[in-house]
């Protein structure tokens, strides 16, 4: 039985590698239907909080709390609704576009057919006759088209994508922006990693700034490409 | 039995993979292969010296080549970072480990079956005198040194020198395992074979198994979350 996330909050989160700070005392709130930029330069602090919401880095301090309604959920059940798209594909070269995707649906406890299979095979616009090759053949930006389908597949309704306009041509990084959007007013939570503010100038409609671990700025609004690249330009620096 | 069926799946990806580049087996094999090969010219071929050294050469051969075969098992998880996809399913963390432990076992089994007649072959040690017992003792063997050497080379696995640190942490751990191996297969070659001392050995490696498997299961999920 699904719950799909209506929030996430993060509290007074922090994170150390050794006696390197990484992030000091996050404090943020996700919602539904809402499209949240993270942005900052590197170093920053991005990845790791992606990676604590992913469940796979472990805070040293603080909590980060999931809500499907107002009940909290853990484990498993946190899991089984994120859907992740990091530096690297998270997908096995030596298997096809196809197989890469059936063992996900499987490990997921979906069966979702060929059929549903190209279908997002589709959205995220891999050619057809790319589908049965070896991934490790593939183009960078076949590549993460792939690991976009892979993020999908599961219908997340918490989207975690670190840099993910990375590789892929203007055209294609439109459509990922409007594909985002369409996931965001479903009801998800998505979250972007970027620095390419073009691709989600107009989508994006919460906008945190991380500068050496800490949060610097936070709000919520609409934002065009001037807008976000004023606000970047004055608290990233 | 989500667990065992969600192992089953990461076992099964792992053994397809291997299957469609036979690139750890293959290497696995001729390394064992070749150690064998080694031993046979650096030993007399006198029964008694043979009796006496084979089982040492067997389960050195399946040490050495079962560790090349897990760090590179493991290197495939960290090409793609696919270990990070695997850690995010969800399904029970355990359930990876099991399935990357099997997969292993069977990859180490596949080395035992080559060097075994290699070295029946090559020095003519009589290995093939009490199959079961010594068929038992591999299976135990494979399934200690899988799951032992999975959870450190998951946990070594964004480690700039893991290649080197995986057989420093692993063998200590392993030596009980080894001794216990090697002892079991003397038993059972020796001229007078002792089935009883055996037994034990093979009993012991049982014990060992399951100490470390639970070890190994306790001790999984908080070494590969950063």
């Amino acid at each position: 039985m699904r719950e799909p996330l209506s929030g996430v909050q993060i509290t007074k989160v922090a994170k150390r590698y050794g006696s390197e700070r990484a992030l000091a005392g996050v404090t943020l709130e996700l919602a539904s239907r809402s499209m949240c930029a993270l942005l900052g330069h590197n170093g920053a602090g991005k990845t790791t909080l992606l990676g604590i919401l992913s469940t796979l880095v472990r805070p040293n301090d603080g909590k980060v709390i999931y809500r499907a309604g107002t009940a909290e959920v853990t484990g498993i059940a946190v899991r089984r609704e994120i859907g992740m798209l990091a530096h690297a594909s998270l997908c096995y070269g030596e298997l096809t576009a196809r197989e890469n995707l059936e063992l996900f649906a499987k490990l997921y406890e979906l069966d979702p057919g060929r059929a549903a299979i190209d279908a997002v095979l589709d959205r995220v616009g891999l050619e057809p006759r790319a589908r049965d090759r070896a991934s490790r053949t593939y183009s960078r930006g076949m590549v993460q088209r792939l690991a976009l389908a892979r993020a999908l597949l599961t219908a997340p309704s918490l989207l975690l994508l670190d840099e993910p306009f990375t590789g892929l041509d203007r055209g294609g990084a439109l459509a990922l922006g409007t594909e985002l959007g369409k996931l965001r007013d479903g009801g998800a939570i998505v979250v972007v990693v970027t620095h390419d503010l073009e691709a989600i100038a107009g989508r994006t409609d919460h906008v945190a700034i991380l500068r050496r671990g800490q949060l610097v700025f936070e709000e919520r609004g609409s934002y065009d490409y001037e807008r976000l690249k004023d606000v970047y330009h004055q608290h990233a620096n | 039995m989500s667990l065992f069926r969600q192992a089953g799946r990461v076992a099964w990806k792992d053994l397809r993979i291997e299957l469609r580049s036979r690139e750890i087996v293959y290497t696995m094999a001729f390394f064992a292969a070749l150690i064998v090969v080694v031993f046979s010219f650096a030993f007399p071929r006198d029964i008694r010296i043979v009796r006496g050294a084979a089982p040492g050469m067997l389960w050195v051969a399946i040490a050495f080549a079962g560790t090349i075969g897990l760090g590179r098992a493991f290197d495939r998880e960290r090409e793609n970072d696919t270990m990070r996809a695997l850690l995010l399913a969800p399904i029970p963390r355990l359930a990876v480990f099991l399935g990357k432990a099997i997969a292993i076992a069977v990859l180490v089994l596949v080395v035992a079956a080559v060097g075994t007649p290699l070295l029946a072959l090559f020095l003519g040690a009589p290995l093939f005198e009490n199959p079961l017992p010594l068929v038992i003792s591999l299976v135990l063997g494979a399934i200690g040194f899988a799951s032992v050497g999975s959870v450190f080379a998951a946990t070594l696995l964004k480690v700039r020198s893991r290649d080197v640190l995986l057989p420093v942490v692993l063998y200590p751990l392993l030596i009980p395992l080894f001794v216990a191996g090697t002892s079991a297969t003397e038993a059972l070659i020796a001229e007078r074979v002792n089935l009883d001392a055996a037994w034990y050995w093979i009993s012991f490696l049982g014990i060992y198994d399951a100490a470390f498997l639970v070890v190994s299961i306790w001790t999984f999920e908080s070494l590969v979350i950063e």
